[in-house]
């Protein structure tokens, strides 16, 4: 599903530059559960990002579902994010002032889906989620957990092919944490990949593989059971 | 199509800060509604001064006697003549530009004694002496009856037409003009026709104390011989009334041998000079309207941008959000640019209604009122002008949004989403 090739990659500032990425192989097969961990400043929210198509690479190669990304137009790189990718914030991300319903609904939006559909299917991703009866809640009506479960049926409305998660728990209390991982491991089991970036160990031992990012460099790839 | 996410958007985005935009409406607004109380005013003086020339025709010519200023064939200088019924044969052979001609003789009336008397009242009236044609150069209103044609010149009819205010001098509130006679200068005339001036103000005052008689009764009853007052002249449609001018006094110079280059002996007044002088006065003002107006707009439409500039930073995390979610670049910009051009369109239309409103209710209090405004008719703007208004409205919205717009798309979308 995902395989990169040498991928190096320096963020520029003035006369200064910041080597990030210096040189990452790494394959994920299709429906696997990934982690990748790393202290901050390691380059693993920089690999996300790449991964994601959020961010160019300055060299190698990025294969995401047999197709080499590198260098999309804007527009090119928009319409594979909306087909390829989910994502999951820390931060949830939803947009102020549309509710839950609509914030599902937004990736079929930018596909030109007409609204009654989109909203229809975006209610069925609700009551997977146990949350029909928020549907027309405002993001700031609903708790941390919530919205953070709004978020990933928003990440799964477009059936992507992978769902990046960044620090997806930083922002939730234990508890929810653990209902939030359930979720996801449940969507995995689907059959979608799902790659997750944390620092906590027992978010990582939760996924099949921890991929360790020290220095911009991977430096272990442990297998948990 | 409608799309209710991306009205749902701009509501939350113009709505979010009600008073900023309010206050960039208000510059938006305030444009468009001085461009329209000036374009207004400006077509008010207009329309008052045009007023004033009536319906005559513009492209018109007088031409009258003077003393000669230059000896020639003879003739010392100073000396006076008068045009003759032969002059206006003449004139009208020999210049195929001419369209209308109409000599005219004027009796009395400048004497301060009345001469015009009905039963036991007079008064003090203009008489003139027309031929049908004048009333084709400077038309009147007729209330009642008609002009004099042809047939009053060739049988020299003893009718006259009469202004209102020589009716209100002459006749009782009940009693009909119409086919009552009238004394001028001891002479019994039929009225035939009661007009109203169709200028404004003092002017209209003046042609309202008119009486016109067929010209060769004039001439006949009054013993004027042949001689003739003053010519007026209009051109052909399409050809410009000083070439007849020019063509006219020259044949007239001739045939009264007078030197050529005397320039004091033939009186004459070009109307179409006088129009056009004050029709280029009026483009002067139109175009400075214009400019001031614009540039007015301009402002409001540069804080419409600078908002949406602002706006755009506001929503810079927001926006890499859609973007994350597979948002094209196209979305964006046109979601931006519409925000832009609803805030204008909106804004400036408000103050265009607001403008034509003032300016009907001045209008309104013109007219109701009854005030004296000689100088000030009618103030309004065209349709024309008031959809061009809006059409700029709508491009300069687009515009304004384009800068934001961009601006939008050119952070990259991680770099949005980190944004805080």
């Amino acid at each position: 599903m995902i395989r990169i090739k040498q991928i190096h990659k320096s963020y520029v500032t003035g006369q200064n530059s910041l080597h990030v990425l210096k040189g990452i192989d790494l394959d994920i097969a299709a429906g696997e559960m990934v982690s990748i961990m790393g202290a901050s400043g390691s380059g693993k929210s920089t690999l996300l990002n790449i991964l994601g198509i959020l961010d160019d690479y300055d060299s190698g190669e990025y294969h995401l579902n047999g197709l080499l990304v590198n260098r999309l137009s804007e527009r090119k790189a928009a319409q594979l994010r909306n087909r390829m990718v989910g994502f999951v914030f820390q931060s949830f991300n939803l947009v102020s002032f549309k509710n839950a319903m609509e914030n599902v609904a937004l990736p079929l939006y930018y596909q030109n889906v007409p609204r009654k559909k989109r909203n229809l299917i975006a209610m069925e991703y609700l009551e997977r989620m146990g949350l029909a009866e928020w549907a027309h809640h405002l993001p700031n009506e609903l708790s941390g957990g919530q919205k953070q479960r709004v978020a990933i049926a928003r990440a799964l409305i477009g059936n992507p092919k992978v769902i990046l998660a960044d620090e997806p728990t930083g922002a939730l209390d234990s508890k929810t944490s653990l209902e939030v991982m359930d979720l996801l491991q449940e969507i995995n089991a689907t059959g979608i990949t799902l790659i997750i970036v944390t620092h906590e160990h027992d978010i990582a031992l939760r996924t099949k593989k921890t991929i360790r990012i020290t220095d911009g460099n991977i430096t272990e790839i442990i297998m948990n059971n | 199509m409608f799309d209710l996410d991306r009205w749902q958007e701009i509501y939350h985005v113009l709505s979010k800060n009600k008073v900023r935009t309010f206050l960039t409406a208000f510059g938006v607004f305030w444009g468009i509604f001085m461009l329209v109380i000036m374009l207004g005013s400006g077509k008010g003086l207009q329309h008052g001064v045009t007023q004033n020339f009536g319906d005559m025709a513009t492209n018109s010519v007088f031409i009258w006697t003077q003393q000669t200023s230059l000896p020639y064939k003879g003739f010392p200088r100073g000396r006076g003549y008068n045009f003759e019924n032969e002059d206006a044969v003449a004139l009208a052979h020999s210049i195929p530009e001419i369209k209308y001609l109409a000599p005219r003789i004027q009796a009395g009336g400048f004497m301060q004694t009345n001469n015009v008397i009905r039963g036991l009242k007079s008064g003090i009236f203009n008489i003139m002496g027309d031929y049908p044609a004048f009333n084709k150069i400077d038309p009147l209103n007729f209330i009642s009856g008609r002009f004099i044609d042809d047939l009053d010149i060739r049988e020299k009819r003893k009718v006259a037409v009469v202004g209102t205010r020589v009716v209100e001098l002459l006749f009782n509130k009940e009693e009909k003009p119409i086919n009552q006679y009238i004394q001028i200068q001891g002479v019994y005339f039929k009225i035939i026709g009661v007009f109203r001036s169709k200028r404004t103000g003092e002017q209209a005052d003046q042609e309202n104390q008119n009486i016109y008689m067929p010209f060769t009764t004039l001439q006949r009853t009054y013993n004027y011989g042949n001689a003739i007052g003053f010519f007026s002249i209009t051109s052909q449609d399409d050809i410009p009334v000083s070439v007849v001018e020019e063509k006219a006094i020259r044949l007239l110079k001739q045939r009264h041998s007078i030197a050529p280059a005397d320039e004091s002996a033939v009186g004459h007044f070009n109307l179409q000079k006088e129009f056009d002088q004050m029709q280029g006065l009026f483009f002067g003002i139109r175009l400075l309207v214009w400019i001031v107006g614009t540039g007015t707009l301009l402002a409001g439409v540069i804080g419409v941008s600078n908002i949406m500039l602002v706006v755009v930073k506001e929503r810079t995390k927001e926006i890499g959000i859609q973007r994350a979610l597979g948002a094209v670049p196209r979305v964006i910009i046109t979601q931006i640019m519409t925000e832009s051009i609803v805030l204008t369109t909106f804004a400036g239309y408000f103050g265009l209604v607001v403008g034509v409103g003032l300016l009907e209710l001045i209008n309104y209090l013109l007219g109701s009122t009854g005030a004296n405004t000689e100088m000030f008719v009618h103030p309004g703007i065209d349709f024309s002008v008031a959809v061009t208004a809006l059409t700029i409205l709508v491009v300069a919205g687009a515009v304004a949004g384009l800068i934001p717009a961009y601006r939008a798309i050119s952070i990259k979308p991680i770099d949005a989403l980190r944004y805080e």
